[in-house]
């Protein structure tokens, strides 16, 4: 009886910015999609996501940022990942936050999938997630 | 595979995460590697943490990470959080109070949601405590909300299980009564700094009193314990007390605690039995057709449900009526 894998995925905040509210919602619809969603609460590193990323098998890192650190935050989760889980490692990390237009381009380049900006419709992520991020095959 | 079983033993987070993952998917094949892994457990010593939301688990147990850490001791933990019957999503936040540790080699942490599969969270967490016993693990902390058969009987698989209350939950303590209170082997009462916190040492200890002779073995009276997690008060104690019951369970011989092993190894293989059973029979009724059959035929009024089920569940063990 082969049961279909579930989806896990990680909400997590790095940095001083203290401001959770995005990160809690973006949680809280993420379980109503029928997700399983680890939050790391406040105040992370980069190493203490990855770790975590790495202990809770997530397919997914949603990295949430609200006070300017995205540029150096974002990329260097990525680049972790790819250190610590290996070169098959296979964890989709996006973001969302304030975060300028300018700098989509940049952080896209440096290996995160997609940036959802101020006034992202939550559906749009949730599907967006769906789409693009699914569960480990092997 | 075998290779999986080298790096679990070796110690590989990433091996070990995704072994998790897999048994609680029910990935096909996930049983051979626990078939291989399980001659490299037994070496842990597994406590189950349990209590209503809110009242403290997560901190007590990343204050118990960190004095069993100071101690060198390697640790981990397995947090239960509740799937949402509606909707098959979980927010799993225990990591929140603990990820102070999640830089440190020495501690693995897990969360699992309970996702509602019956029998599957007892199970899939017993097999993932054997998983972090085979990875070398000297302590493993099992932390549930306490509320179902299900997660009793979580705890219950521990060597050592530990029920939290808060003051002032008055009838709550009676709601724990009924099911749980004769699994502690301790009680702590956490945020003792606040209000009532006597008052419900007394009702506890009334409690445990009465409930002596519900304790086969009977020379263990489960200690109270008051606490304030935040501020890391009485959780030495707390350590204390849980090697206080460690060395009871091992005195004369060991007794207590192959009473207990073999108790719980009989519900344990008796639970394993019932789920195979279960599954293997379904599965061949329903590839061979006749589970459909019968739902046909009981749509169709020719046949009614009991009799169905009869038919169904003798034709597979091979007994007539």
């Amino acid at each position: 009886m082969v049961k279909e894998r579930k989806l896990r995925v990680m909400v997590a905040k790095a940095g001083l910015d203290g401001h959770d509210r995005g990160a809690r919602i973006i949680a809280r619809a993420f379980r109503d999609a029928g997700f399983e969603v680890v939050y790391t609460g406040l105040h992370q590193t980069p190493e203490s996501v990855v770790q975590a990323a790495i202990q809770e098998d997530v397919d997914m890192v949603g990295m949430s940022s609200l006070a300017g650190a995205h540029r150096y935050l974002f990329p260097e989760v990525v680049r972790l990942l790819r250190e610590k889980g290996g070169e098959d490692i296979d964890i989709v990390v996006c973001g969302g936050g304030i975060i300028p237009d300018e700098d989509v381009p940049k952080l896209k380049e440096a290996g995160i999938a997609e940036i959802f900006g101020p006034g992202s419709k939550l559906d749009d992520i949730v599907n967006w997630v769906r789409e693009h991020v699914k569960p480990r095959v092997a | 595979m075998t290779n999986a079983v080298e790096k679990v033993i070796a110690g590989d987070v990433r091996t070990v995460a995704r072994l998790i993952r897999d048994i609680d998917d029910g990935v096909p094949g996930v049983r051979e590697t626990l078939k291989a892994l399980y001659p490299h457990t037994g070496h842990a010593y597994v406590i189950g943490i349990t209590g209503a939301p809110g009242v403290g688990k997560s901190t007590l147990v990343d204050q118990m990470v960190a004095r069993l850490r100071k101690a060198e001791k390697t640790v981990g933990v397995l947090a239960v959080d509740p799937t949402s019957p509606f909707t098959g999503g979980a927010i799993l936040g225990d990591r929140i109070r603990m990820q102070r540790h999640s830089l440190d080699e020495g501690v693995f942490i897990r969360s699992l949601a309970t996702r509602g599969h019956f029998g599957g969270l007892t199970q899939s967490t017993r097999s993932a405590i054997d998983v972090l016993d085979a990875m070398g693990k000297d302590y493993i902390l099992v932390e549930t909300v306490g509320v179902g058969q299900d997660e009793v009987d979580v705890v219950k698989s521990a060597q050592t299980t530990i029920i939290i209350v808060i003051p002032g939950m008055g009838d709550d303590i009676q709601a724990i009564k009924a099911g749980i209170l004769e699994v502690g082997d301790i009680f702590v009462i956490n945020k003792a700094d606040r209000e009532g916190a006597d008052k419900t040492l007394n009702e506890l200890r009334q409690m445990t009193e009465m409930g002596q002779q519900k304790y086969k073995e009977g020379k263990w009276t489960p200690p109270i314990l008051k606490v304030e997690a935040v501020f890391d008060r009485g959780v030495v104690e707390l350590l204390d007390a849980i090697e206080k019951h460690r060395a009871y369970l091992m005195e004369s011989g060991g007794d207590q605690h192959l009473l207990r092993r073999t108790l719980r190894i009989r519900e344990e293989l008796a639970e394993m039995v019932k789920d195979r059973l279960v599954q293997e029979v379904l599965d061949q009724l329903i590839e061979g057709g006749d589970f459909e059959r019968a739902v046909e035929a009981i749509l169709a009024g020719e046949m009614d449900p009991y009799t169905a089920s009869d038919n169904l569940v003798l034709s597979k063990l091979g007994r007539k009526r």
